[in-house]
């Protein structure tokens, strides 16, 4: 068989097309935002509020509202409640959220556990990128055209945020909100990434492309391509792999990204541990022949 | 370093008082929980001077500076520029902060020329995208800052002087009228220090009030028309001679000034 076969050959079946489609719109969403993600520091928060929106997905399902809507409403929760135990105890933020995203995930599973239609909602847990439904795409759609829009109308007050919010509040701009943006985009874009890999390894797709991008380029407009195009073939490669392997396809999707992290961490050019190794030789080495001046 | 004859003196476009102080703190107190970081601090700025803020750590230099710029609420007391509160100042970004060295992260992929434009945010659109004007300015601040050359390089590879030169640049791409800079000295050489002084002691003449916290006593001479010496609140604000004085300086770093005879 061919590479040509090999690539070709799935795209007969409709459920794989729509993967395909789903994987690389949810790739590119992701990568985006974690761009943003990684540089405040907020990797943590992302894997709080990815996985504290279950309970919503959940009950909007049994209530029939759109999954967004309850995600929202438990991502703000999730934030709120870190906010004030953190605020008025003498916990850390570290301990605040485990505490806050385990216990509200929890609660998601025990409403998935006592919710009819069971197969549906496991789905949410682990992901189910072969069998997602034409609403579900379209809803996937709708969510990802109002995040891409927002990201990139606001990038530069994002950056801005991320970079110096100090600088922001100087100038008049409220920090607040522009972390209240980025959390209720974060809020969105897990329920775009949990049909695909699920709300466990959400958290990867909103993390991993925006380090590999950082430890490839300086410039912030550059990793905002990097992030989604690697993300997207890493999530392409992952889903055929899956198809070929019959092996869970979020977990493969998963574990590709991490692969080409590695890969980029030991590589990249200038901030990969080979790169950063030379640049330290070649520093020792002109350092000799070069006195100070 | 000239100043350009084109530019227009920053105080002369601001709304607000002129007759006012550039910068009036008000009996601001601040505390963190137990902590009493601002005590009843008050002092006031005129317009067109350099002023150094001097004070050992923990003497409430970097919390006067959040105060002024909004991100600590104080308990009691009130900030004015140009006699309107701060919060006026601020929307109309005439605030202008060079951020100590660890508050940055050098690692962020943003070039000398990215940051630099940040100063020209407040005044533009929604997305914030840069207009002809807004090229031109961040052109004119880099050039009167020395750092057009390394404009695209990443803030990381530069030097510890060309660093807080590129902070000072935002500050003047902002047009700012209150430029406040936290520890601006610090892991820069001699020879930068003297390129920051001059910038600054040239910001001065245009107009602006430059309000300098530091360690380096040395350099308060050349830099500063006047000094404050800060221990949660202002204890002494006088001429940099006077405050350099001995026994000022006792007071400012927490011991008593030597006396004759010994008291209790």
């Amino acid at each position: 068989m061919s590479l040509i076969d090999l690539i070709v050959e799935p795209l007969q079946y409709d459920f794989m097309v729509r993967a395909i489609l789903v994987t690389v719109v949810a790739a590119v969403v992701c990568a985006l935002l974690s761009c943003w993600l990684v540089l405040v520091g907020w990797s943590l928060m992302g894997d709080a509020v990815s996985h504290a929106v279950l309970p919503g997905v959940v009950l909007a399902y049994v209530v029939g509202a759109p999954f967004a809507l309850g995600a929202l409403v438990f991502g703000v929760l999730a934030v709120v409640l870190i906010g004030v135990v953190r605020g008025t105890s003498r916990i850390k933020e570290d301990a605040a959220i485990g505490i806050v995203f385990t216990t509200l995930f929890a609660l998601g599973l025990v409403l998935v556990s006592v919710t009819p239609s069971q197969t549906d909602l496991s789905h949410i847990i682990f992901g189910n990128i072969l069998g997602v439904s034409t609403a579900e795409i379209v809803q996937i759609g709708v969510l990802a055209a109002i995040a891409l829009a927002v990201l990139i109308l606001k990038r530069r007050d994002l950056t801005l945020f991320a970079f110096d919010p100090t600088h922001a509040r100087a100038i008049g701009l409220s920090p607040r909100m522009l972390g209240a943006l980025l959390l209720g985009l974060l809020a969105v874009v897990s329920v775009v990434a949990l049909q695909v890999v699920g709300v466990v390894l959400v958290v990867a797709l909103l993390i991993i492309p925006g380090a590999t991008a950082h430890l490839l380029t300086d410039r912030f407009s550059r990793m905002l391509i990097l992030a989604p195009v690697i993300s997207s073939l890493c999530s392409l490669v992952g889903i055929y792999l899956s198809y070929w392997l019959d092996a869970a396809s979020g977990g493969l999707v998963v574990v590709v990204q991490g692969v080409v992290f590695g890969l980029v961490y030991l590589l990249a050019p200038r901030h990969g541990l080979l790169g950063k190794a030379r640049d330290a030789r070649r520093a020792r080495v002109g350092a000799a022949v070069e006195p100070d001046t | 370093m000239t100043s350009q004859p084109a530019h227009r003196p920053a105080a002369a476009d601001t709304a607000g008082d002129t007759a006012a102080p550039a910068l009036e703190v008000d009996g601001v107190s601040v505390r963190y929980g137990d902590v009493v970081a601002l005590d009843g601090c008050s002092l006031s700025l005129a317009r067109g001077r350099v002023t150094g803020l001097i004070g050992m750590n923990g003497s409430g230099k970097s919390t006067l500076f959040k105060t002024v710029m909004g991100v600590v609420k104080p308990q009691e007391g009130a900030v004015r520029v140009d006699g309107a509160d701060a919060q006026v100042a601020r929307a109309g970004a005439r605030i202008g902060y060079v951020p100590q060295t660890e508050d940055v992260d050098w690692t962020f992929p943003v070039s000398v020329r990215d940051v630099v434009m940040m100063g020209r945010y407040a005044g533009m659109g929604l997305t914030r995208r840069p207009r002809a004007a807004d090229h031109e300015a961040v052109d004119a601040a880099l050039e009167r800052v020395g750092l057009t050359a390394l404009a695209d390089r990443q803030i990381g590879r530069l030097s510890g002087g060309q660093r807080k030169r590129t902070f000072v640049a935002r500050g003047i791409a902002q047009d700012a009228s209150l430029m406040l800079l936290d520890e601006p000295f610090a892991g820069v050489d001699k020879v930068s220090e003297a390129t920051i002084v001059r910038l600054l002691r040239d910001l001065a003449a245009d107009g602006r009030t430059v309000l300098v916290s530091t360690h380096d006593l040395h350099a308060l001479p050349e830099l500063a028309d006047e000094a404050i010496l800060m221990l949660r609140r202002a204890l002494f604000h006088g001429s940099v001679a006077d405050a350099l004085e001995p026994q000022n300086l006792a007071r400012a770093f927490g011991m008593e000034p030597p006396r004759m005879g010994g008291a209790a």
